[in-house]
């Protein structure tokens, strides 16, 4: 099992298909889209918000699918992933409170408007993952914390096309939605919006790359360490922790069985 | 048909092992004695034989049935008397036992005679909060026993007992009673009087296992040290 | 191999259990009813109204029964928790999801004894509008609020009862699962409620509130046995 490899293979493509990604697309945002005629060069962050929104929507949707499949297998690989991708959709969505809420003040004159349903569903969607963590860190256990969040993160996931249902229904139009089929978008910034779209959706993923390589390595690390210094003790307690443990799933060296 | 079958079974908790390479067979009828100090492993092993906990590691066969693939055959079948007497302390005794009775499929004669046999009838009607240990402890003997288990995990099971009642709960999870027992005991003496096989753990990994008659009180007491 | 004892007669031992302790120890049902009434009082003085309708007497009656069930949510696997109740139940050859079920229908039972207090001291205390004629339209989507309260209620207090911070993690996981409903009952309600009772168009919130029971309760009751288990 080459698991040294399994994370971080590919992540220098990625890498750079990210930073070409988002160099082109903002390339096209500043020099190729033309400035909107109602909102002028604010409604460029436009660009921003609309990816990050999409992109976090189905990362939360995506750390419910990854849960299933550890629930599933009981493979905490999948917990993992889950949690990573939890995580930085977490990370997303708040930076899509910050841009929208920016974007409302510059179209709207309020910091903050009732009448845009994404913004409201995110605000309730990052009140409710924002306790992933809590519940993650209030349980010792590592398999149940890890059991747990799936469960949380399951019920989460279903709950994000849910839950923007309800606060569409209740919230009263004010302003054209920029995404529907009564959509009229040039085809300059429709195109614009695809590619800024894709160059998030990449750095969505080198972002979750990085972390997975970099926890995996970490646990390597300890795993390696606790060899070297004989059988893990047991008495002593590691730390609390929130990030699942990969405990069963590192590569054993021969002789760990046969005793100190 | 064995009534205990291991082989090589782990359970970690996070990256600390509480059950390393434990494997060992257990005949039916016979009794099966754990020693080792707290936190070496006893309670984990009776949890996973219990099907409340699923190993991690190894082949788990219990009356048969191989844990956790076939845990259904076995619930129902085992009988667990734990630290916590599993008793909501706002009913009575009566209603704990009827409860139980109903989840497992048992008549009410059966509470009603395990009641008599444990001379508990007087207090059945009050609620548990208000008996003693040891009174509370003879109502969760017969919570054990009511369906008539084949396969007793016993943790301890005379704590709070006095003479009197370690006689009368003896035909029901004594050797007398005809069931296969595996016994976590801290008694060296009276533990290995009660043994056919004795497992001695430390740190969750088995430190001794042999025949009851061929260890002496000694050894057991060196588990401790 | 399934198990030996059918699932309903599973749930209702459990049921029958779990409406006895609650009985005699009356720790859920009270305690919610009485935060209800005073937190009518603590609007009152609030507000500085002594009569509202529509859309706020709507919004007020609806928070304040989603927080009193706050109350009875946090108490729900306390006992089972502390008295080894899990154990007791994991050990018998019963379906597991049984325990699901009986928790909800309790939890249903709870919220309907809340409403059968609050709903009426509603109407006396704050209410400006007749009570009688939004009775229908309350009840029906009381009803289905309740399902959807219990439904959430049950899976995040399982969720929480095993944690450290229990009494803290199960309102915050509560309350934003909750929002739709709100949004669906206290809207469908709001016409009903006013003085010019209006019955507006219901019908597309108490169709959000049935999908919302509907998907809530199936996921709860798949997911609910990972939550059991060790």
């Amino acid at each position: 099992m080459a698991s040294s490899s399994l994370y971080g293979k590919g992540l220098r493509t990625l890498s750079i298909a990210t930073v070409v990604a988002m160099a082109v697309s903002l390339v096209l945002v500043f020099f190729y889209v033309p400035l909107e005629a109602e909102q002028g060069f604010l409604q460029k962050i436009f660009y921003v918000h609309v990816p990050l929104a999409i992109v976090a929507l189905c990362g939360f949707v995506l750390g419910g699918l990854l849960a299933i499949q550890h629930l599933r297998t009981r493979d905490p690989r999948w917990d993992m992933r889950s949690y990573v991708v939890i995580h930085m959709s977490l990370i997303f969505a708040l930076a899509t409170l910050i841009t929208g809420s920016i974007w409302a003040k510059g179209s709207w004159g309020h910091w903050w408007v009732w009448s845009e349903p994404t913004l409201v569903s995110f605000l309730i969607i990052f009140l409710l993952y924002a306790t992933y963590q809590p519940l993650r860190f209030a349980i010792e256990d590592p398999e149940q914390q890890a059991r747990y969040a799936s469960v949380f993160a399951i019920t989460a996931g279903a709950f994000v096309p849910m839950n923007y249902i309800a606060v569409s229904l209740s919230t009263a139009y004010l302003h054209p939605r920029v995404l529907g089929s009564s959509n009229n978008l040039p085809a300059s910034m429709g195109f614009t919006l695809m590619v800024s779209l894709v160059a998030m959706a990449l750095l969505f993923a080198t972002l979750c790359k990085y972390e997975l390589t970099a926890k995996h390595a970490r646990q390597q690390v300890r795993a390696l360490r606790r060899q070297l210094s004989g059988e893990g003790a047991d008495g002593t307690r590691r730390t609390r922790s929130a990030a699942p443990s990969l405990q069963g799933t590192l590569p054993q060296t021969a002789g760990r069985g046969a005793g100190a | 048909m064995a009534a205990l079958q291991l082989e090589r079974v782990a359970r970690h908790y996070g990256e600390r092992e509480a059950l390393s390479d434990v494997s060992l067979t257990l005949q039916e009828g016979a009794t099966l004695v754990v020693f080792g100090p707290n936190g070496a492993g006893k309670t984990t092993l009776l949890r996973v034989l219990a099907t409340l906990l699923r190993p991690h590691a190894g082949t788990v066969a219990v009356l048969g049935a191989e844990l956790p693939r076939e845990a259904w055959a076995v619930r129902g079948r085992v009988g667990l008397l734990g630290h916590e007497p599993l008793l909501y302390r706002e009913l009575t005794a009566q209603e704990n036992l009827r409860f139980h009775a109903r989840l497992h499929g048992v008549g009410e004669e059966r509470v009603r005679e395990l009641l008599e046999v444990l001379r508990l009838s007087a207090r059945a009607a009050e609620p548990l909060r208000t008996l003693s240990r040891g009174l509370v402890q003879r109502v969760a003997v017969a919570r054990a026993v009511l369906h008539d288990p084949e396969l007793l995990l016993l943790d301890e099971p005379h704590s709070n007992l006095d003479p009197a009642a370690v006689e009368l709960v003896a035909p029901l999870i004594g050797a007398a009673s005809g069931r296969s027992r595996v016994i976590c005991s801290h008694d060296p003496g009276g533990g290995l009087a009660e043994a056919d096989l004795v497992l001695g753990l430390r740190g969750g990994r088995p430190a001794l296992l042999r025949a009851a008659a061929d260890v002496s009180v000694e050894e057991i007491g060196e588990l401790y040290r | 191999m399934k198990p030996t004892v059918g699932t309903w007669r599973t749930v209702g031992a459990l049921l029958r259990k779990e409406l006895l302790v609650e009985l005699r120890t009356l720790e859920s049902v009270p305690g919610m009813s009485l935060f209800a009434v005073s937190t009518f009082v603590v609007f009152h003085f609030a507000l500085n109204r002594s009569s509202i309708e529509g859309d706020t007497a709507s919004g007020i009656l609806w928070v304040t029964l989603l927080f009193a069930s706050i109350l009875g949510i946090n108490r729900l696997f306390v006992a089972d928790a502390e008295q080894g109740g899990f154990d007791g139940f994991l050990l018998a050859p019963v379906d597991r999801s049984a325990m699901f079920l009986a928790k909800v229908l309790t939890l249903v039972a709870y919220l309907v004894a809340l409403e059968l207090v609050a709903v009426p001291a509603f109407a006396l205390l704050l209410l400006g509008a007749p009570l009688g004629p939004a009775l229908g339209n309350l009840t029906v989507t009381l009803l289905l609020g309740d399902i959807g309260v219990a439904v959430i209620g049950t899976l995040v207090a399982a969720l929480a009862v095993r944690t450290r911070a229990r009494d803290l993690l199960g309102p915050l996981l509560a309350l934003p699962l909750l929002v739709p409903i709100v949004i669906g009952g206290a809207r469908a309600t709001a016409p009903s409620l006013s003085a010019a009772h209006a019955s507006g168009a219901a019908a597309r919130w108490l169709l959000t509130l049935g999908l919302y029971d509907l998907l809530f309760g199936l996921i709860a009751y798949a997911l609910f046995d990972f939550l059991l288990e060790d």
